[in-house]
């Protein structure tokens, strides 16, 4: 059915159409929305037995989830940024206990400085936990990966992340195609747990192991984001066929055929990376772009086969490993090993900026006319003066003082005044 | 107190054994059904009181919901002991996440069998002193305030055993460790630190909480499955020697949980939403020397150079105890008996 709808609401009635037994959940924006209004379905009665934990942390959420999951229960649970940080310990462990917990992550910013706009940082922070991490490009398909995702998570037994972007998508309202219950329950099985803690058959979970089978089990883990690599694109073909509508998936090709040049992105920014190869596609610039909607596993093999056609890779992520460059830029670099291509690291939308369309274009005509140097890491709209002012400044005197209020005083937003 | 019911008591051993009472008055261990929850095979340290601690609650928890318990278990010296993959020695569903998580894992269980409606089948979180006071102790908190129905068992060593015997919230003062050694100026552990969780678990008013030592067997049976007659948060606070971490002989262990008792050090005690029901009296008054000296972590208190000063300071902490709760018994509490 269409409605126009928050995206926190749809992705909270999607999540509820999966019929979880167990949400434990703690407020942090911009994921509240969701388990709000999961919390309401609750209290209504709507999803019958259901338990909603407001547990005191998110390491609470994500260790009452892996009791929960290991009781046999279908567990849910939401949340952003710091609050990722804060279950990092919980996250590794329930993706090495093989837990098939769904997790919405509203992507924001990391502090320091805090921040609570949208940017990668926190699930690409997250990105070797174990889990599967699939991007949601808009509120439609965002409610369409939570569905898919839980039948992900219990086939092969693991964990999944589903990232959309923070305000963009979770606090946007758009017309959005809610499956019926039916419709769900004929996509999705109910949970089958492969281990259990079942007084009647008692089992040890997360007994310690030492190195003499460490490496196995830990191998095993790849083995099963190496399967996920096949059942995605399955589960997205099956969803297709249920629902009458493409979403998901490991990638995202738009007019890539005879693309020299192609961006990579992912979360989204693609529907404004699209318009900007609309743009050149008029002019008859070869520009085409890959969506990334799987980043773990990494489809390194079907990224490989995307690109293979391109000259130019340009990676505009939103995240950074600080010191090294961009996160998506290294696995893409990886995948392409050995092929006569240039790969462009972009970072960009670093703690909500926005990333506009005229931006993408004066990035793409810089690269086109040979004016970025591919062996560095580049920052879209970053401002080179106030960073050089501010560098001036911190070489004078034994104490400089904290960079952020310094740059927030010279750009005049803070009350204590601008500088001279 | 059930215990108290029966009215042995051998001056010399101070216990009453099996053999001098009814079938229906033994404990669970001594009976043909008990299910040997945390079964024979494991590593744990010889006279660990841990190890005994644990046989004993969980063997009366399943007695008394019939075999019905999930055990969710904190990282520690209990987890590890018990369970080097392949082996374990539980013959219960037992699940084991992190050092800091076992009370929102054990909730989760609880909530899981509550959806499932499972609601015959309990659950026992347990951790060691720093999973429980200390890591651990934002989800124990939480979970007492949302009155989870998990009983969370704290098997307390008194240090970080498992580590290498560091300092934790509940090391008691003067105690050397690994990080608290009488170097310099500095006689052990500080005074004036550590937290006592019991009461802290009572000002949550969940439904019960309870304190016991490994030295009486029968009143921590008593106290689990008196535990599992309420649904809610349960705290239950047991004290475990640790002839490794502590520098006592191994045979010493179940001698040092009924003498910590007996100076007053520590307070075997109920309270039920947050009031004191019961407290275990004090029969046979000992100075806290007698504790002490046993133990290699207070040799610095007695060896060449005595401080008789924090000897003292320790047994104002145990007097403090006494009149705090009552712990001296008076007549017809036992006081009149042989060995009081």
């Amino acid at each position: 059915m269409l409605s126009q709808i928050e995206g926190s609401q749809a992705v909270a009635k999607a999540v509820g159409l999966c019929r979880p037994e167990v949400i434990a959940a703690y407020p942090i924006s911009p994921q509240t929305h969701i388990v709000e209004g999961l919390s309401d379905m609750v209290r209504a009665g709507e999803l019958g037995r259901c338990e909603y934990m407001m547990v005191e942390s998110e390491f609470g959420a994500m260790s009452a989830c892996i009791g929960a999951s290991a009781a046999g229960a279908r567990t849910y649970t939401a949340t952003s940024s710091q609050g990722l940080l804060f279950m990092a310990e919980a996250l590794f462990n329930a993706s090495g206990l093989g837990l098939p917990i769904v997790m919405t992550v509203a992507n924001r910013a990391i502090g320091s400085p805090i921040n609570i706009w949208n940017d990668h940082s926190d699930a690409m922070s997250m990105r070797d936990s174990g889990w599967i991490q699939l991007y949601a490009e808009s509120n439609q398909e965002a409610v369409d990966l939570h569905i898919q995702a839980y039948r992900l998570a219990e086939s092969l037994s693991v964990p999944v992340m589903v990232c959309m972007d923070g305000f963009v998508l979770t606090h946007a309202f758009e017309q959005v195609d809610l499956p019926t219950q039916a419709q769900v329950d004929a996509f999705l099985p109910s949970f089958e747990p492969r281990q259990l803690l079942d007084p009647e058959d008692p089992v040890t979970i997360g007994a310690m192991v030492g190195p003499e089978a460490f490496a196995e089990v830990k191998y095993l883990m790849h083995a099963k984001q190496m399967e996920a690599l096949d059942e995605i694109p399955v589960i997205a073909d099956d969803f297709r066929q249920a629902f009458c509508r493409s979403s998901g998936g490991l990638l995202q090709p738009y007019r890539l055929e005879d693309a020299e040049t192609v961006v990579v992105a992912l979360g989204s920014v693609l529907g404004t990376v699209d318009e900007v190869v609309d743009g050149f596609r008029d002019e008859g610039v070869p520009v085409g772009a890959l969506g990334i909607k799987c980043f773990r596993p990494w489809p390194i093999a079907e990224v490989r086969e995307a690109l293979s056609r391109a000259q130019r890779v340009v990676v505009v992520e939103k995240a950074f490993a600080v010191g090294a460059g961009g996160i998506v830029g290294q696995n893409t670099r990886d995948a392409l090993r050995g092929q006569p291509v240039e790969v462009f690291d972009v970072v960009a939308g670093l703690g909500g900026r926005p990333i506009t369309r005229a931006s993408l274009r004066g990035l793409l005509d810089d690269i086109l006319a040979d004016r970025v140097d591919p062996k560095r890491l580049h920052f879209l709209d970053l401002d080179f003066a106030l960073v050089q002012r501010e560098l001036e400044r911190s070489r004078h005197g034994k104490r400089p003082g904290p960079h952020a209020e310094h740059m927030l005083r010279d750009v005049g937003t803070v009350a204590s005044g601008a500088y001279e | 107190m059930a215990y108290q019911e029966i009215k042995l008591y051998q001056a010399g051993t101070f216990v009453a054994g099996n053999r001098l009472l009814d079938q229906e008055q033994r404990s669970v261990q001594a009976r043909m059904g008990r299910s040997n929850t945390l079964t024979s095979g494991h590593r744990a340290c010889q006279g660990c009181g841990e190890a005994l601690g644990a046989r004993y609650v969980l063997d009366a928890a399943m007695r008394a919901t019939d075999g019905k318990v999930v055990a969710a278990n904190s990282t520690g010296c209990l987890e590890v002991f018990s369970t080097p993959y392949p082996e374990s020695s539980w013959q219960l569903p037992w699940l084991h996440s992190l050092f800091g998580n076992g009370p929102a894992v054990a909730a989760g269980v609880a909530a899981a069998l509550r959806a499932k409606g499972h609601e015959d089948i309990r659950v026992v979180g347990q951790a060691g002193d720093g999973g429980t006071v200390d890591i651990g102790f934002g989800c124990l908190s939480g979970m007492f305030e949302r009155n989870d129905d998990v009983l969370f068992v704290c098997y307390d060593n008194e240090g970080y055993m498992n580590t290498g015997v560091q300092r934790s919230g509940a090391t008691p003062p003067a105690a050397r460790t690994a990080n608290t050694k009488p170097i310099g100026a500095a006689s052990g552990n500080v005074f004036g630190q550590g937290k006592n969780v019991p009461l802290i678990a009572m000002a949550h008013e969940i439904p019960y909480v309870a304190t016991a030592t490994v030295a009486e067997l029968r009143d921590l049976e008593y106290k689990v499955e008196k535990a599992m007659t309420f649904r809610g948060a349960r705290y239950l606070h047991v004290f475990v020697p640790c002839p490794l971490g502590w520098g006592a002989a191994s045979k010493d262990t179940i001698r040092l949980a009924r003498l910590v008792k007996e100076t007053g050090l520590f307070p075997v005690f109920e309270a039920e939403h947050g009031q004191v029901t019961e407290v275990s009296k004090i029969r046979h008054q000992v100075p806290v020397e007698e504790y002490l000296k046993p133990q290699k972590r207070f040799a610095h208190l007695f060896g060449e150079n005595p401080r008789p000063d924090i000897v003292e300071r320790i047994q104002a902490g145990a007097d403090h105890n006494i009149e705090r709760f009552g712990l001296l018994a008076g007549e017809g509490e036992g006081a009149e008996l042989p060995g009081a």
